[in-house]
């Protein structure tokens, strides 16, 4: 293939962390003028990648050639020219934006002429222009990353690694990080790109999909998803029972990954199959779609293995009475800074809600009120029948709480904390040991219950946590980005029993930036800079705000359409 | 952008930020110079080894002319609160209850026995020994005291019989034997300690912890750079604590000062690049302010506090624990700044400490830059 050298070649890398193997075998190629996106879900081996490239850390085994010199050896000639970007941003948070850039400039011993020229060019492409004199502290997540990927292109580089650049951005301001690096691309930029989004993949050049320190699959995203482009279809389901009709679908033997979007079933058939009549999946039609990258990974991982799919075992089975989570004007400041804004939605029993927003936006205050830990200074806030400014301990008995970090005891075994946990809630006697044994049961915890939590793996984890959270049958289940970072594997298994749960009529707030996870909720809540900014149902504010004319307008759309409104209202935005 | 470059202007860049990031780092600012002032004021007038005011008991079973004038001589130095007790029984009580650290006991036939040239008068000393240096300084004191009325009586009285030995105590160097005069130049030891260390393993880990250090690793500039440019930074601040730390003691607390203060300030120099150093040496092992902050206090500032001699007597300590203390830096500065502020610049005794100091100084900084290696492993 003719075209120009490679700007990175590695060679069957392989590193290791003490015990641990984080990258095993993986080569590669990264052409110069392209976006190549780095795609897993956490602890896949991505940040020991780019930080491999960068000469920061050796491998066992392998090589790699970076600009044409080797990565441990040659560092000294290829340090000019890459640009990196750490996943923490890698910014001075107590200098200025224009401080940074200009201890960026130092560093890379820029003369007078070109400093000014790139600086103000810069500036200028960012959009940072009116913000150089603030606190890089102070900045908001998307301009955070905007600078950190602004003082890593100072200096012209040849090759761009950004570590999860989008992670928790705006979906505005990720659409603009994605044009700066789309153009410096087309200036001839090796880019390397890190992800766990998957949608991303589909907007890179090139990708290379990574899961526990292996590479799965690599190459252009079209050819990775092209060859699902007659076994991935749409099909409408009934309001009711979605999580019912979702996994009946899975266990049809036609049918390698369903799952809930919006209103609809999204359907991934097994290489061969004959499409099954909609009919026996409770629906009208079956309207075929573009495969997505995410459809590819999954039915990649999932190879010929049928769906593990059980009706999971009836669990807290609540009284459908009303319980339900109203937030009425909730307010919240911090000194002079106003995080929630008036704030006031609720939720029906048995309803999955999420609250999506990108980071800092006032979702986990909104969350931390709610479960009474924050004092709202205005407005009110009833979960389950009770006014938590009058009963938080009668309201935080009736709420489940699971956060990301699965807050477990990691040196404890799996049943030292249901055991912990259950004593937390106040659960004692019979009642202990009852609930005890069902989380051991329908969590498949049986196994592992003598292991030490901390070294379980992941999906484990996730599963002791959701069982924590469930032993006092709460009637509200908060979730807090459960599922960010995760395989697309685990994320789905997650989501059926959040659906089951949900279906038994535990009603579900979710908090997440993640466009994946809010589509599996039955309605959404849109927050940005402390405010509400729309509510609906995830198709209806697609169909309102995802831009008319459009053939599958997705959430993002609808998010950023909404943004660019409520901006142009407040004339926040710099022009 | 292989074009013009200017060399230099990356040392610079370094350095402005460091010093960008302490002007507005309230923390470093109270560690450098405040901390100095509540440290010095806490353990200035907290820990105080002076005997002054002490309460003493004299237990006298028969009161007489003569009992009742050595009661005043006790009663007339600053040294003693004297209470009179008329049983022995009655002043061990009080001993016992802490209200007085010691007692004398005058027998009932001390009037009849000191009158008579030809028989001793006894007088038993009982002092509080749980605190063995103030014990000494007590009795030291009590015998000083019935001494001088002794003779005074004697004087008074014209005998000629005058003891063979008088005994007449001199304290060079801190003639008030008062505990500020060389609590205060340890303490200038602890405060550049805490300055040096706990300031530079914190900073370099607060790097660690934001991502910082990993997007200058990557960045031209080399681990040399990134190193110096923090120890120039944090070296003028240590100064500034300095002179702090310097100014309180002579001004506030009237200690002396009998040296010269070019050599005060090459000796701080050398110490503050030894305690930086050491403060590189624990960032190249922890890689959060936490652990940072716990190593800095474990490694540097507790032996700074008890085997340099600031508080307790190296002289006086075990012949083991004397070989540690040879290996702590902090040692040889206490010395140093000791002979200082009260001795003056008593060459014979400052080379040697000044050596070991260099000595320490390279140490260090050589182990600092051997370690911190352009590298996350």
């Amino acid at each position: 293939m003719a075209g120009p050298p490679p700007a990175v070649i590695i060679d069957g890398v392989v590193k290791r962390f003490g015990a641990s193997t984080a990258l095993q075998d993986v080569s590669a190629a990264i052409a110069p003028g392209a976006i190549t996106g780095l795609v897993g879900p956490d602890g896949a081996g991505k940040t020991t990648l780019l930080r491999l490239i960068a000469g920061l850390l050796e491998p066992d085994a392998g090589s790699i050639t970076v600009l044409g010199s080797d990565s441990v050896t040659g560092v000294a000639r290829f340090q000019r020219d890459i640009g990196y970007m750490p996943q923490r941003s890698g910014l001075y948070e107590d200098l200025t934006v224009g401080e940074n850039l200009r201890l960026c400039a130092d560093l890379h011993e820029l003369d007078d002429e070109t400093r000014g020229e790139r600086l103000a060019a810069l500036l200028g492409f960012t959009r940072l222009s009116p913000f150089v004199n603030r606190l890089a502290g102070q900045l908001s997540g998307g301009m955070k990353q905007k600078l950190a990927l602004a003082t890593a292109l100072l200096a012209r580089p040849r090759l761009l690694l950004l570590d999860e650049p989008s992670a928790g951005v705006d979906p505005a301001s990720r659409r603009e990080l994605w044009r700066i690096v789309r153009e410096m691309a087309g200036e001839g930029v090796a880019v390397i790109w890190s992800t766990t989004y998957l949608d991303e993949a589909e907007r890179c050049d090139r990708f290379l999909l990574l899961q526990n320190g292996r590479l799965l699959a690599s190459g252009a995203p079209e050819s990775f998803t092209g060859g699902l482009s007659d076994r991935t279809f749409l099909l409408d389901l009934p309001d009711s029972g979605r999580h019912r009709a979702q996994r009946r679908a899975a266990r049809h033997p036609a049918v390698a990954d369903a799952t809930i979007q919006g209103g609809s079933l999204r359907l991934v058939l097994r290489q061969g199959a004959a499409a099954p009549p909609p009919q026996a999946l409770g629906a009208a039609a079956l309207r075929p779609v573009r495969p997505r990258f995410e459809d590819a990974f999954v039915s990649l991982l999932q190879g010929d293995a049928t769906a593990p799919d059980e009706e999971p075992a009836p669990g807290t089975v609540v009284p459908a009475d009303g319980a339900t989570i109203v937030a009425q004007d909730l307010t919240c400041d911090f000194g002079r800074f106003r995080a929630v804004d008036h704030v006031s939605f609720s939720v029906a029993p048995g309803e999955i809600f999420g609250l999506l927003g990108p980071n800092g936006a006032g979702k986990s205050t909104t969350f931390r009120m709610l479960c009474g830990l924050l004092e709202p200074t205005e407005g009110s806030a009833r979960v389950a029948g009770v006014d938590l400014g009058r009963a938080r301990a009668a309201a935080r008995e009736r709420i489940g709480y699971m956060s990301q970090r699965f807050s477990l005891y990691a040196n404890l075994s799996v049943r030292d904390n249901l055991d912990f946990f259950s004593g937390v809630y106040g659960l004692s006697g019979s009642r202990r040991a009852r609930r005890i044994a069902w989380a051991t049961e329908s969590f498949e915890l049986g196994a592992v219950i003598d292991a030490e939590a901390g070294g379980l793996p992941l999906g484990f984890k996730q599963r002791l946590a959701l069982a924590c959270a469930l032993l006092h049958e709460p009637r509200v289940l908060f979730l807090d980005e459960p599922t960010s970072g995760v395989d697309p594997l685990m994320r789905r298994a997650f989501w059926q029993r959040i659906g089951s749960l949900a279906d038994q009529g535990v009603t579900i707030l979710v908090t997440s930036h993640f466009m994946d996870e809010a589509e599996y909720c039955d309605r959404l809540g849109i927050v940005y800079a402390g405010k509400l900014i729309a509510t609906g149902r995830p198709d209806e504010l697609k169909r309102r705000f995802g831009g008319p004319g459009r053939a599958e307008p997705t959430l993002e759309d609808a998010f950023v359409a909404l943004i660019d409104a409520h901006d142009d209202r407040a004339g926040a935005r710099p022009s | 952008m292989t074009g013009a470059r200017l060399p230099g202007r990356r040392f610079r860049g370094l350095l402005r930020k460091e010093f960008v990031q302490i002007v507005r780092d309230p923390s470093s600012i109270a560690i450098a110079l405040v901390m100095p002032i509540v440290l010095l004021l806490l353990i200035g007038y907290g820990i105080s080894l002076d005997a002054r005011d002490v309460r003493f008991g004299l237990v006298d079973e028969n009161p007489s002319v003569e009992s009742a004038s050595l009661y005043h001589s006790f009663a007339s130095t600053r040294y003693f609160r004297p209470t009179r007790f008329v049983d022995a029984r009655q002043a061990e009580a009080a001993l016992m209850r802490g209200d007085i650290a010691g007692f004398a006991v005058l027998r009932g036939d001390f009037a009849r026995k000191v009158a008579d040239p030809l028989q001793p008068a006894e007088i038993g000393i009982f002092v509080n020994g749980v605190d063995a240096n103030n014990a000494r300084v007590v009795i030291g004191y009590a015998l000083g005291t019935i001494e001088n009325w002794a003779s005074a009586y004697r004087r008074h009285r014209g005998q000629k019989g005058a003891p063979a030995v008088t005994l007449e105590q001199r304290y060079w160097f801190n003639p008030e034997i008062r505990s500020a005069n060389f609590i205060v130049p340890g303490l200038i030891a602890m405060v550049m300690t805490m300055i040096g260390a706990l300031l530079t393993a914190l900073v370099v880990a607060r790097e660690w912890e934001r991502g910082t250090m990993e997007a200058m690793m990557v960045s031209p500039a080399s681990m040399p750079e990134i190193i110096i440019s923090k120890l120039c930074a944090y070296f003028v601040l240590g100064l500034g604590g300095l002179a702090v730390s310097v100014g309180l003691g002579i001004f506030v607390f009237g200690v002396p000062f009998r040296g010269s203060f070019p050599v005060l300030l090459l000796m701080s120099s050398v110490f503050l690049v030894v305690s930086l150093a050491m403060g590189l040496v624990i960032s190249t092992v922890a890689r959060s302010q936490f652990v940072a902050a716990q190593l800095a206090f474990l490694i540097t500032f507790m032996p700074a506090l008890i085997l340099s001699g600031m508080m307790f007597d190296i002289a006086s300590m075990p012949g083991w624990l004397q070989a540690v203390t040879t290996v702590f830096a902090a040692r040889y500065f206490v010395s140093g700044l000791q002979t200082l502020f009260l001795a003056g610049t008593v060459w014979p005794i400052l080379l040697p400490d000044l050596l070991a100091l260099v000595g320490f100084a390279v140490l260090f900084l050589g182990v600092a830059i051997a370690r911190t290696r352009r590298s996350l492993e």
